[in-house]
Formats: structure tokens, C-alpha cells, sequence
């Protein structure tokens, strides 16, 4: 007989639980205080020089909490995507391609945003 | 042989059979900000890249941004953040169980268009302020 412990314990259909719902939202809590610091920061900063604005983004804790966002918002933004493509797109090659395109991207914004970053921090 | 089956199978009424109502309205609209968030992204991780790279860089990057299309695309950047953010606060108050009954989500969903509209306008406005005008 199956009861319900079967799928507990095979995670239901998709094999990882809840695993995903619950990136989610930790990501978005995490996005309320990180946007909220991004828009601050560029309404503090708006129409500085190529000086100045080097000179803020390589603060410590300006770098620390643009990292964190960047990389919540990429991990929440593929997720997201995901979730549209997989209710909208379905022929199957169609959807499988957009779903890489969408890992892609997200991983470039991460992976350039990072790079950038500690280039400025680092001062090379 | 799939597809015929497919095509035989009673289908649930889908989007066109209902009356559009504000709660449905923003829940798409949260959709819709939200892949054009993946956009501004784009447009924050250019901008990072550029004064990773030098003045030069960043010259091309912020006369972009001041560009009617690059304002305009800030400004949607904007609304759609504050859109998409005020959207999820509401959705974590959801996912805790409070706030679905009729009555509230109503209040949320104006709350969203109102604050989201609002809170953008002074945003942009604080942004003129601390540049001496438009």
C-alpha cells in the first residue's frame, strides 16, 4: 500500500522536495533589504564621476552587500524564469533550450557582476 | 496518436473564460516585472562591468543612462523593482497563512499599485533633487 511517507521520503515527483520553493523565498527575504540598499545607493550616488563612483563601489561593505544581492537576485531570477517557461513553453525543445538560455543567463550576470565587483574592491 | 488524444480531452477553462479581476491582474503583473527584472539585472551588470573597466567605460555607460531610452528604461527598472518587491512581501505574508481572505487581498493589491507607483515617483524624484534638476 502507498502512503504518504513514500513520496516524503522520494521527495515527491521532482526528487528534491520542496527544496526549490523554499530558495525561493529565502532569496526574496533576503532581495527586500539588498534592492532596498541598491536603490539607495544609486539615488545617493546618481550623476557621480568615474572617480567617485570607484571609490564607493570599492567600500567594503557597499562591495559585501552588492555581492549579496547579485548573487540572491541571479538565484532568485533563474528560479523565477524557470517557473514562467515551464508554464508557458510546451514543446519540448523549445522549453529545454529556454531553460539552459535561462541558467546561462543568470549564472553570466552572477559570475560578470562578480567579477566586476572585486576587480573595483581590489583595486586592479 | 498523442496529439489526437490531446486534442479529444475535455480542456479546463483557461484565462479568456474569466472576467479579469484585480487580484488576477497582479498576480501576471508580478509575473511580468519579475522577467523584466532578468532586464535590469542585465542593465546593473553592464554597468558594474563598465567601471570595472575605466572611465571610458563607464562615459559610454552613464551618457546610455541618460538618454531619454535610458531613463525611460531606469525608470521602468525602478517601478518594476518596487512593483516586484512590495508583490513578494506580500506573497511571504501569504506563505505564513494571514492576509487571504477577500477583503485583505484587495487591500494588498492597491497597496502594491499605489505604493509600488508612489514609492517610484519619489525615488525619481530624490534622484533629480541630488542632481540640481533634470
Amino acid at each position: 500500500m502507498a502512503t504518504p511517507l513514500k513520496r516524503v521520503r522520494g521527495l515527491g515527483a521532482a526528487h528534491h522536495g520542496t527544496e526549490t520553493f523554499w530558495r525561493q523565498r529565502l532569496t526574496a527575504v533576503a532581495n527586500v533589504p539588498l534592492v532596498i540598499f541598491l536603490i539607495w545607493f544609486l539615488v545617493e550616488h546618481v550623476g557621480a564621476s568615474y572617480e567617485k563612483m570607484k571609490e564607493c563601489l570599492s567600500n567594503p561593505i557597499v562591495a559585501v552587500l552588492m555581492l549579496a544581492l547579485i548573487w540572491s537576485a541571479a538565484i532568485h531570477m533563474r528560479i523565477g524564469l524557470r517557473e514562467i517557461i515551464e508554464d508557458y513553453l510546451h514543446n519540448k525543445l523549445c522549453k529545454v533550450s529556454s531553460l539552459i538560455l535561462v541558467t546561462f543567463f543568470a549564472a553570466l550576470v552572477g559570475i560578470a557582476s562578480t567579477l566586476a565587483i572585486l576587480k573595483i574592491t581590489l583595486g586592479s | 496518436m498523442s496529439n489526437k488524444l490531446e486534442a479529444e480531452r475535455p480542456l479546463s477553462p483557461h484565462l479568456q473564460i474569466y472576467r479579469p479581476m484585480l487580484t488576477m491582474m497582479m498576480s501576471i503583473a508580478h509575473r511580468i516585472s519579475g522577467a523584466a527584472l532578468a532586464v535590469g539585472f542585465a542593465l546593473l551588470t553592464w554597468w558594474l562591468v563598465a567601471v570595472s573597466m575605466g572611465p571610458g567605460a563607464y562615459d559610454c555607460v552613464q551618457s546610455f543612462f541618460g538618454s531619454l531610452v535610458g531613463r525611460a528604461l531606469l525608470f521602468m527598472f525602478t517601478w518594476a523593482l518596487i512593483h516586484h518587491m512590495l508583490g513578494g512581501i506580500r506573497h511571504l505574508i501569504w506563505d505564513t497563512g494571514a492576509g487571504l481572505d477577500k477583503t485583505t487581498i484587495e487591500i494588498f493589491a492597491w497597496a502594491t499599485i499605489v505604493g509600488s507607483t508612489a514609492l517610484t515617483i519619489l525615488v525619481w524624484v530624490l534622484g533629480y533633487c541630488r542632481m540640481g534638476g533634470l
